[in-house]
């Protein structure tokens, strides 16, 4: 059975607004997806709905370290990534709600959020999808002569497919921007990875293709952070792909309709113990970054930018069915 | 007018493209170094170098995804697969990512790619070298297939597919390469929304695309010796598909015969069939025929491969059952 990696927390306090920032996207995230699992259940939400709780201060402490130019590849699991990458939550909503204000029109729902003008290239719903694009996207900013990152997401599932071991390869032979980060939790749906895998250390697989790489404590959004900030620096720098593997959990089953039979309860609480946000909080209070004050602060203002969610999703119109095979081509 | 081979006018467009914009550039397995598994880029690694002339690992579905990529990042990628057949090994990313990105996205995205390679049987490769499966490609959404069949088409639907916001697959039959024609090299990209008329005829309508466009000419000319006048289309665009080219000449003839190279169940052979009965039943004098390749995977043997592809003989002889 996995236990949870416990790294040595940051001795360094961070600066007090951006520690609390992290704090408020971690938690907005957490809320968002209370709030998207409860209206699934009321039946507004459909179709499959993979939630991020456990491994929000991945998203929210990877994103950090990129700029608005950089590009962004995710999952199907990527209602977290969307958030922390500042899409407005009304729009995640109500794409999942199905509806034309919804940030990719009602075409993609839950799985698949788009932004160009953030650079969001899209959730991928099969497993490994995403690298191949990211790949492609790196190879253009470097013909161009764009000194941009492409951050691509992925979980530890997809590294049985061939197509990690594909792009980390012509990554590294090409030298391009990539930032491979890959979110280990442990479960590929319901199959442990060394269930799955000979060599279940990634960074061995990385090593194997001169991809540098590095193992953080995806429940410590400091070390994720600067981890990312190193890596991105590195391929900023013009010395090719790297790769982070983040130790997480998903508290949550796989997806809405996953029974959860595969996972001890114990090792769910355990893994609960380190919860990504209750920890951070601890810590903030312990270095005095965080007041009662400042802790009801955030709730108020999280529980305003949920309810603005939902108030957007529950007005949007409906795409009209006459549009139905509109942006199959262009026009 | 220049002569030259179907090769030489796919090189002559990629050629003219890599020289007039700077975004374009062709990557896939053994397309530099080597020449080209079919000779098409020979040359064009030391015109235009490594930068733009890419070869690639053997990564089919990387390579691909990467050209998506590149192409929703602001270049202008021609990928070669090198077959059909490897092609496969793509097809994820090309049915989930390049078919799907534009309409998931609400039109946020679109991908300028182009997809290139070769196609179908008769060079006695077996069964793992000789599919033809642009029908498969013909049936998503999202995509343009093209199959051009001329020395000038080769050219000309290669620059005018790179001049689509959309991607295009292009499907070159591999017994095409060496054919030669008089071609006009200045002329630039040729129309890719409507199906040819190839010959003219008034007794029965031949539909035909790639490789299968020569059978169905040769079989027009023996007909033509009998006295029978077959009218030939060369649909060049598989999807869109222009019905209204075939069915304007259906409704001339009253008979169709299709030639396609492939397998006869769930083939274009038979889409295109249904569409002739749904748009012009009352014109049909005569069931719509189908020449169609052999259900087995192609085989080795010369005698036995012959038999499992469609044949010119075999169009004269399905052609003259329906005009006794």
């Amino acid at each position: 059975m996995s236990e949870p990696a416990v790294s040595a927390p940051s001795a360094q306090p961070p600066e007090r607004d951006h520690a609390l920032l992290l704090l408020e996207e971690m938690f907005r995230i957490r809320r968002f997806e209370e709030k998207a699992a409860e209206t699934y259940q009321a039946g507004k939400i459909r179709g499959f709905l993979h939630l991020y709780i456990g491994e929000e201060a991945v998203a929210v402490g990877a994103m950090q370290a990129l700029t608005g130019d950089d590009a962004i590849v995710a999952t199907y699991r990527d209602h977290g990534h969307a958030l922390a990458r500042g899409m407005p939550p009304g729009a995640l909503m109500a794409e999942m709600y199905g509806k034309a204000n919804g940030c990719s029109r009602g075409r993609g729902g839950s799985m698949h959020f788009f932004d160009a003008s953030r650079r969001f290239y899209g959730g991928y719903a099969i497993v490994s999808g995403g690298l191949p694009i990211a790949v492609g996207l790196a190879l253009a900013d470097k013909m161009r002569g764009l000194n941009r990152v492409t951050a691509c997401f992925f979980g530890e599932g997809a590294v049985a497919e061939g197509e990690f071991h594909e792009s980390l390869n012509l990554a590294e032979l090409w030298q391009l921007p990539v930032l491979f980060l890959c979110e280990n939790n442990l479960y590929a749906m319901g199959t442990a990875l060394e269930r799955s895998e000979s060599e279940t250390r990634i960074a061995v697989k990385a090593a194997s293709y001169r991809v540098p790489s590095e193992t953080v404590d995806g429940m410590d959004v400091l070390a994720v952070e600067a981890a990312t900030r190193a890596a991105a620096g590195a391929v900023r720098g013009g010395s090719g792909p790297r790769l982070l593997e983040f130790e997480t959990y998903r508290f949550r089953a796989h997806s809405m309709s996953d029974p959860d039979l595969y996972r001890a309860k114990e090792e769910i609480e355990r893994w609960k113990e380190r919860d990504p946000i209750t920890l951070f909080e601890e810590r903030l209070r312990g270095w005095g970054l965080l007041t009662d004050d400042e802790q009801a602060a955030i709730d108020e203002r999280v529980g305003a930018f949920i309810d603005v969610a939902v108030a957007e999703a529950e007005a949007g119109p409906w795409e009209a069915v006459e549009d139905l095979e509109r942006y199959v081509m262009s026009e | 007018m220049q002569r030259m081979t179907y090769r030489e006018a796919v090189r002559s467009a990629l050629r003219e493209a890599l020289a007039a914009d700077p975004s374009v550039f062709l990557m896939g397995e053994d397309v530099g170094r080597y020449g080209g598994a079919f000779a098409v880029s020979h040359g064009l690694l030391a015109e235009f170098g490594e930068e733009r002339v890419r070869d690639t690992p053997l990564s089919e579905s990387t390579f691909v995804g990467a050209g998506i990529g590149a192409a929703l990042n602001g270049m202008r990628p021609i990928v070669e697969v090198m077959t059909v057949n490897f092609s496969l090994l793509a097809m994820d990313q090309v049915l989930n990512n390049a078919a799907t990105l534009r309409y998931m996205s609400g039109g946020q995205f679109n991908i300028p790619l182009v997809v290139r390679m070769a196609t179908g049987g008769g060079r006695q490769l077996a069964a793992q070298h000789s599919h033809s499966l642009e029908g498969w490609y013909a049936h998503i959404p999202g995509i343009r297939v093209l199959a051009p069949a001329t020395v000038a088409d080769a050219r000309g639907m290669l620059l005018a597919a790179l001049r689509e916001p959309d991607p295009v697959f292009i499907f070159e039959h591999a017994t095409l390469y060496p054919m030669e024609d008089e071609i006009d090299e200045r002329a630039g990209a040729c129309d890719i929304r409507c199906a040819a008329v190839r010959r003219e005829g008034t007794d029965v309508t031949l539909v035909a695309s790639g490789g299968s466009l020569p059978k169905a000419m040769t079989a027009a000319e023996t007909l033509a010796d009998e006295g029978v006048q077959a009218e030939v289309i060369d649909l060049r665009t598989l999807r869109p598909l222009d019905m209204e080219t075939v069915v304007a000449s259906v409704v001339k003839t009253h008979r169709a015969v299709i030639v396609d190279e492939a397998w006869r169940t769930g083939s274009l052979a038979g889409e295109v069939s249904a569409q002739i009965m749904e748009r012009a039943f009352n014109a049909l004098d005569w069931p719509v025929q189908r020449v169609c390749g052999a259900e087995v995977p192609t085989p080795y043997a010369k005698h036995m491969e012959d038999a499992a592809l469609p044949r010119a003989e075999t169009v004269v002889e399905t052609v003259r059952e329906m005009v006794r």
